[in-house]
């Protein structure tokens, strides 16, 4: 039977190479697997070239204290991630851990924030960081050219950021350099497990075999799933982003909706909306994501926007990642999150190490089992 | 390297470029003014720092940005030139916390 299994065209197939599937395509080359990433082609709406590349830990967990651990692990993890890509690739995704800021624009808004954290850290389990609660004094010294409005704000050392098109890059280029297998333009179509041992799947153009599938297609996954006796319930929404023309350093520390890029362009993301169908900018929107950062800086008034975007955020239906192999059919793995940035140095060590054992540790990730979401809706 | 064709432009009109007088003629863009008075570069890029020139003179490729009246990042192709306009060559990221930066107001 193991011999059946091994005898597959691939040790593990990988279905996306998203951040999420190229993360865990290259931990599983680093281990010496035979993979290979089965994408969608280029014009796909992809959450990897439009996020916000926070690595992210602040906010993180409420409802579910194992996905502040999970996230806390990960933000510890994430040098030694960007060192082991820089070394192989010579690619420098450009991360930065200053620690990161959340601002209020009203007593009100920094109430909120406080009475959030205050829950997130009382949940049983909480992980132990610091979030410090900053008056506007404390604020000004972090951050000089802050504007009247902001009145005060939340500080956690763990948070940062990076160059998140650089870091899918450098993964991509990484898995390449292992001798993984890249095929775009391979949009997976039906998955089928083998008598035996392995898979087949197949594919727009033509299928493969593998002894294990791992589905890591973003929002997709949703269909994907039951295809292997899994479940991914998904609740896509939609994100806009302002990009402003390069600028010399001023900010130096991402703020959860304004962050200033490597190479001085500012970002400006702050909207969230349910529909996820088309990919074109609303104005309102985006005045009001404006507005909020001239109100933060006020000397963004002075910088020209240079670009703008829409992207579709993967998102469960509880906002919590997943994490599960199939029971009727072993080998298959479905891995769904909305944090692919944050959570990339978890899924290229701890996922692909899992997924390479062919065994989720229970401890680790049980928490994030899609089990959670049968329980019976209240009729 | 560069020269007046014929265009029958009539006027001319002086500015500055990093502080030395330049004569153009009016309806002239300021990225022509910045090749006819032959310096080699306008502007020196924000990360690794190499030099540019005016490029496709049509607003389109942004390697003509200059500093204009104190304001950076300014498309050169896309500005006509006027009397006493204050050009400087742009070295890096535009800085906009800077009080030399100057405000936006009577732009082109």
């Amino acid at each position: 039977m193991a011999d059946e299994a091994t005898s597959r065209d691939y040790d593990v197939a990988v279905v996306g190479g998203g951040l999420l599937g190229a993360s865990i395509a290259w931990g599983l080359a680093r281990r010496g697997e035979r993979v290979v990433v089965l994408d969608e082609g280029d014009i796909t709406k992809r959450a990897s070239r439009a996020n916000f590349a926070l690595v992210w830990v602040q906010s993180k967990g409420l409802g579910m204290s194992e996905y502040t651990q999970w996230t806390v692990r990960s933000s510890k993890a994430w040098p030694r991630l960007a060192d082991a890509l820089k070394q192989q690739t010579g690619l420098d995704v450009a991360l930065q851990q200053p620690g990161g800021l959340h601002l209020a624009l009203s007593d009100g808004e920094l109430e909120k924030r406080r009475d959030m954290l205050r829950r997130l850290h009382n949940q049983p389990g909480a992980a132990d960081y610091k979030v410090e609660i900053l008056d506007r004094r404390a604020v000004e010294r972090m951050l000089p050219g802050v504007g009247p409005d902001v009145v005060g704000g939340t500080y956690c050392p763990l948070d940062g950021h990076v160059n998140s098109l650089r870091l899918f890059r450098a993964l991509h280029t990484g898995f390449r350099m292992l001798g993984g297998t890249y095929l775009p333009e391979h949009a997976v179509s039906g998955i089928e497990p083998l008598a035996g041992g392995g898979f087949r799947i197949a594919t727009e153009n033509g299928a493969v075999s593998a002894g294990k599938v791992v589905l890591a297609a973003g929002n997709a996954n949703r269909e994907l799933a039951p295809l292997v006796g899994l479940s991914a319930p998904m609740k896509p929404n939609r994100g806009q982003i302002i990009v402003t023309e390069r600028l010399k350093p001023f900010l130096h520390y991402p703020v959860t909706t304004l962050r200033q890029t490597d190479e001085g362009t500012v970002m400006i993301g702050d909207s969230l909306e349910d529909r996820t169908v088309d990919t074109g900018m609303t104005l309102p929107i985006n005045a009001v994501m404006a507005d909020r950062a001239r109100r933060m800086f006020p000397m963004l008034a002075r910088a020209n926007v240079v670009r703008t975007w829409a992207g579709v955020r993967v998102m469960t239906a509880d906002g919590f990642p997943i994490y599960n192999q199939s029971e009727s059919c072993p080998g298959a793995f479905v891995a769904c999150c909305h944090s692919g940035v944050t959570l990339a140095a978890n899924h290229a060590d701890e996922i692909a190490g899992q997924i390479a054992a062919g065994r989720l540790d229970p401890a680790l990730v049980g928490a994030f089992s899609a089990e959670r979401f049968d329980v019976q809706t209240a009729a | 390297m560069f020269r007046r064709l014929p265009d029958g432009k009539t006027g001319t009109i002086a500015l500055t470029i990093d502080g030395a007088m330049v004569i153009a003629r009016a309806g002239d863009s300021v990225a022509a003014a910045l090749l006819l008075a032959g310096l080699d570069h306008c502007r020196e890029t924000p990360v690794k720092g190499s030099r540019r020139q005016p490029y496709c003179m049509m607003g389109v490729c942004f390697d003509c940005l200059v500093t204009i009246d104190g304001v950076a990042n300014r498309q050169a192709c896309l500005i006509p030139v006027r009397e006493g306009m204050k050009v400087e060559r742009q070295i890096g990221a535009r800085d906009i916390a800077a009080p030399s930066t100057g405000s936006t107001e009577g732009r082109a």
